[in-house]
């Protein structure tokens, strides 16, 4: 009887992380809507294109290498061992024989994390839309999910020395938000702004082609986000677990809505309009927010920190507008300022601000470098940018050669036909 | 025979459209557009970067009609397209010089 206990733990928890990974899949959806529905019609194809393939390049090169080195065998601390390839699964025996410590399946948490590494990658590719060639970026993601993204995450979940300086970051605030948006931030120096973006120091408006993709978007992140919260837990099968499970769905769930009002509000205040795509940020930043502690914070506590996400989040865009870093989505401010912000909040309810700054900046410093080099290095060799023709028809045609919109374009102009020909 | 173009509220087209049907006029084509006449444009916010709006969504009909029904075309769309607010439109008349009706080949008059 207590064989079979043990066993079927090992199925509900290996279940769990399954289900829960499959959500954080999902976001690769949200994300893609969401980005889609913030960039110029001319441009949606390929960022749609962008965002399928890095999920692709993610899960290709995580289980090449990015995940050994992740969480290896063996490692120093700052250096992981290297290895490559999926080892095989525990053997029945085996579970039974440690009598329940081995509690699921090694490949489940190969799929669990592979879901992480791909959100990372997925925060860049909103911040370089509308004017980066599709091919050096997805290299860049060859070079982000195999090596910058897993080696910062050995530091802290792979048991490295950030664990052991008593860094807390329970879901990825900083392993994969922060992380996504170093890597965001330094793409977007390194490329430039979209032309025409800065007239005279002054941000110009370049509305969302599609606002209802964009908030589908957001509503499918918010979902997913119960699978990146909640899986994180990694364990449901007993009284304490599930039930902290629940109270990890529950605070996560006030964060995001927290973020909402945090930034609709603001914007209210801040321009007289309530600006939906600040509100689907606010969203967003609120989730970040709360990703790297969010069993710990009563349910009140969690709105708050969602709130001042949110709030946050609206600052960051007007704030990186002015120092001209263009991010036509604001992905460097909900993943980036809320990450950090999300860091420093753990400190409300457990861990040390010297950790969590120690964690923040050594996070920081790692990917935002390390990225810079990759990015220059592959604008040396490939160049990052479209050309200005380009840009200005838009990448969907020069780099995916169709429209994202056919039949609502208002020119006739022997495109590709529409109605079947003779 | 007259080609009657009305600039007109995009929300007007059906009032507009029926009481045409209801004087004898057979045939118009719509096209959506933007314009702005007198009205000036007004800025507005996206994402804290301002914008000027000027060109405001419009629908433009073209009216092909004989001279006897041009003042009452003309009577109907002024009594049923405008709200005496600035953007009603603008109506202009231009003479035409032929119609012809695709599938009959049908000329003039007979063709509209």
């Amino acid at each position: 009887m207590e064989n079979q206990l043990i066993e079927l733990a090992y199925a509900l928890d290996t279940f769990y992380f399954l289900v829960m990974g499959a959500f954080v899949m999902w976001m690769a959806a949200g994300f893609t809507m969401l980005e889609s529905g913030l960039v110029r019609a001319k441009n949606t194809a390929e960022i749609l294109t962008k965002n399928i393939s890095l999920y692709s390049i993610s899960t290709i090169m995580y289980m090449v290498v990015g995940y050994n080195l992740m969480y290896p065998t063996g490692g120093s601390g700052v250096m992981p061992d290297l290895a490559f390839f999926l080892g095989s699964d525990n053997a029945t025996a085996d579970v039974i024989k440690s009598g329940g410590e081995i509690y699921y399946s090694g490949i489940s948490d190969h799929f669990f994390q592979v879901v992480f590494v791909a959100t990372a990658c997925s925060i860049i590719s909103g911040a370089v839309a509308e004017r980066m060639k599709l091919w050096p970026f997805l290299l860049f993601c060859v070079f982000m999910t195999s090596i910058i993204y897993p080696v910062q995450g050995y530091w802290k979940w792979g048991g490295g020395f950030l664990d052991e300086a008593g860094f807390m970051d329970f879901a990825g605030s900083g392993v994969v938000h922060l992380c996504g948006a170093a890597a965001a931030l330094a793409g977007v120096m390194v490329l430039g702004s979209r032309r025409g973006k800065y007239k005279d120091g002054k941000p110009q408006a370049m509305p969302g082609a599609n606002l209802p993709l964009a908030t589908l978007g957001t509503f499918i992140l918010w979902l997913g986000w119960f699978g990146f919260n909640g899986g994180s837990e990694l364990i449901i099968s007993n009284v304490a677990e599930a039930n902290a499970v629940a109270m990890i769905f529950v605070n996560t769930n006030l964060a995001a809505a927290g973020g909402v009002m945090g930034a609709l509000i603001l914007a209210k205040l801040m321009f007289g309009k309530s600006d939906l795509t600040m509100a689907l940020n606010g969203a967003i930043g609120g989730l970040v927010s709360i990703t790297a502690e969010p069993l710990a914070p009563t349910p009140g506590l969690a709105l708050m920190i969602g709130l001042i996400g949110g709030v946050l989040v609206v600052f960051s865009i007007v704030m990186l507008d002015k120092m001209k870093i263009d991010d036509p989505v604001g992905a460097i401010s909900a993943h980036g300022t809320c990450g950090i912000w999300g860091l420093m909040a753990v400190t409300l309810t457990g861990g040390t601000l010297g950790a969590q700054i120690y964690g923040t900046l050594i996070i920081f410093l790692w990917t935002f470098i390390v990225s810079y080099i990759v990015w220059s290095i592959i604008n040396m060799m490939f160049g990052l940018r479209v050309s200005a023709e380009e840009e200005d028809e838009g990448v969907d045609l020069s780099e995916c050669g169709l429209e994202a919109y056919p039949e609502f374009s208002k020119s006739f102009d022997g495109g590709p036909s529409v109605y079947p020909k003779k | 025979m007259k080609l009657v173009i009305a600039v007109i509220k995009p929300f007007k087209l059906d009032e507009v459209r029926e009481a045409l049907s209801a004087i004898g006029v057979q045939g118009i084509t719509a096209t959506e557009v933007k314009g702005f006449g007198r009205q000036k444009g007004h800025t507005e916010l996206y994402r804290g970067a301002e914008y000027v709006v000027d060109f405001l969504p419009k629908i433009k009909l073209e009216i092909a009609v004989s001279d006897e029904l041009v003042d009452n075309t003309i009577d109907t769309i002024l009594k049923t397209a405008s709200t005496g607010k600035i953007g009603d439109g603008k109506i202009f008349i231009l003479e035409l010089q032929e119609a012809i009706r695709v599938r009959t080949g049908e000329k003039g008059k007979e063709a509209l």
